[in-house]
This record gives structure tokens, C-alpha cells and sequence, in this order.
């Protein structure tokens, strides 16, 4: 049951990636965006880690891809249909770039793949976690102690973004 | 699963960089690195099956990167947009030689 849902997710989810790329409307691809994100959140949930599936889908899948929408409709490129896929002989080099990607990728992910992993260590510690902190708390103690000065970083970086949007959006620079 | 996860993650990834390499809608670039980034964060959360937490709270540290990237990156576009009237990034050529 589990890996039949695993694998309509993937569908899914390379589906909808290759809308994205290959959608002629700035909109259908930024829908398509959204198909991706949201079937990504159902594998993480089918991997167990609920909370970062909450995440997933309020955070990327609401926020950043409305601010996405807001920018296409605030530049009324919604039906800017012109034809902007480059093919020809650049087309041609990247593809040969991204079939020597994927096929290093492959190799490397192929070469240290065992059995039942969902049984392992890490699996094991993580469960214990969820059942005694809940889902939250199993993610939060591990922030919020041993992470908590990347954490603080984080928010800095946050506020610089802040600060860098507004600056650079402003009318009259 | 956390195997198909990875080969997943790596199909999802080179998607995304068809899609940084082939487009030439600014806005679409955008979307394609995203893509990537989520492929990433898929590996992530695969692997934190076999090592532990650390690799969710990577995952959010990575969406929180993702999110301040996505706020400039669009007003740096926004800021393009309003000087040359269009986010085809062939018309950026100011800096070409």
C-alpha cells in the first residue's frame, strides 16, 4: 500500500516537474509548481517526517508560491505566451550536460544501496523521538539545543532578506 | 523506499537544471531552482531515515534559505522588469562582452 502511494506520488511529482519546465504559461508552470510541492509532501509524510510535511506545504507550497503568483500577476505576465525555450545547439549541450549529471547520480546513489533501510539507526532514533517528544518536539529539542546558533543565523539572514526585498522593490531608488 | 527516494530526488534534480539551462523566462529560472532545491530536501529527508533527525532540521534550515532567495531573487526581477519591459533574460545583455 505504502510504496503503490510512494509511487503515484513520484508520478506525481516528475510529472508536474516537467510541466514546469516545459509549460508555456508562466502560470500553468507556477500550477504545475504547486502539483510537485504538494506530492512532495505526501512522500515526506510516507517517509515519516510529518512536521516537515506541514511545512512543505504551508511555507512552499502557500507562501512562496503565492509571492511567485503576486510577482507574475504584478508584472501582468500571465499570458506572455512568447516563445522563450532556447533549442538548437546550446539545447543540444545541455542536454549532454544533464545526461552526464543524471548518469553520475545515478551511479553514485545506485552504488550504496542496501535492503530495508526504513529499519535502520537513524529510523529507529527518530521514531523514539516522535514517540516521546510528538512530531514537533522530536524536530524542535535538536534545534532549539544542539542547532540553536545556525538557528539565530537563520534569523538574521531572514531580516536581511527583509530589508534587501523592500530596498530593491522600492519605486524611487 | 528512502533508494527510490534518492533516485527520485536525482530525476526531480535534473529536471530542474533542464529547466535553469533550457528556459530563458526569468520567472521560470526561478521556478527551476526551486525545483532543485526540493530535490535536495527529498534527499535530505530520505537519508535522515538511515542517519538521524539532523537531516530534517537541514530540510528546514533549506526552507528557510529557499524562502529569503525567493523574496530577493523576485524583487531583483520586479526591479528588472520596470527598466527594459520584459524578463526574457536574453534582453539582459548590459554585462556581455
Amino acid at each position: 500500500m505504502v510504496d503503490i502511494l510512494f509511487y503515484i506520488f513520484a508520478a506525481v511529482a516528475i510529472g508536474s516537474a516537467l510541466g514546469v519546465v516545459m509549460s508555456r504559461n508562466p502560470v500553468g508552470s507556477l500550477l504545475f509548481m504547486v502539483a510537485t510541492l504538494a506530492s512532495l509532501a505526501g512522500i515526506f509524510v510516507l517517509l515519516e517526517a510529518h512536521f516537515l510535511a506541514a511545512v512543505q506545504v504551508i511555507v512552499y507550497a502557500g507562501a512562496i508560491m503565492v509571492l511567485f503568483l503576486f510577482v507574475i500577476m504584478l508584472l501582468n505576465l500571465g499570458h506572455d505566451y512568447q516563445k522563450d525555450l532556447k533549442w538548437g545547439a546550446f539545447s543540444v549541450l545541455s542536454f549532454i550536460v544533464v545526461g552526464t549529471l543524471a548518469g553520475f547520480l545515478a551511479r553514485a546513489l545506485g552504488a550504496g544501496s542496501t535492503g530495508d533501510v526504513m529499519s535502520s539507526a537513524g529510523g529507529r532514533s527518530i521514531d523514539a523521538a516522535v514517540s516521546e517528544f510528538g512530531a514537533v518536539g522530536a524536530i524542535a529539542r535538536p534545534l532549539f539545543t544542539t542547532y540553536v546558533v545556525p538557528f539565530e543565523i537563520t534569523g538574521i539572514l531572514l531580516l536581511v532578506a527583509i530589508v534587501g526585498a523592500l530596498v530593491l522593490a522600492k519605486r524611487n531608488v | 523506499m528512502v533508494v527510490a527516494s534518492m533516485i527520485l530526488s536525482a530525476l526531480l534534480f535534473v529536471v530542474g537544471t533542464l529547466g535553469v539551462l533550457i528556459r530563458r523566462n526569468a520567472i521560470i529560472m526561478f521556478l527551476s531552482i526551486e525545483l532543485q532545491l526540493n530535490a535536495v530536501n527529498l534527499a535530505f529527508v530520505a537519508l535522515s531515515r538511515v542517519w538521524g533527525i539532523e537531516g530534517q532540521i537541514f530540510v528546514f534550515f533549506v526552507m528557510t534559505v529557499a524562502a529569503a532567495e525567493a523574496a530577493v531573487g523576485l524583487a531583483i526581477i520586479i526591479s528588472i522588469f520596470r527598466h527594459y519591459e520584459t524578463v526574457n533574460v536574453n534582453n539582459f545583455n548590459l554585462l556581455k562582452w
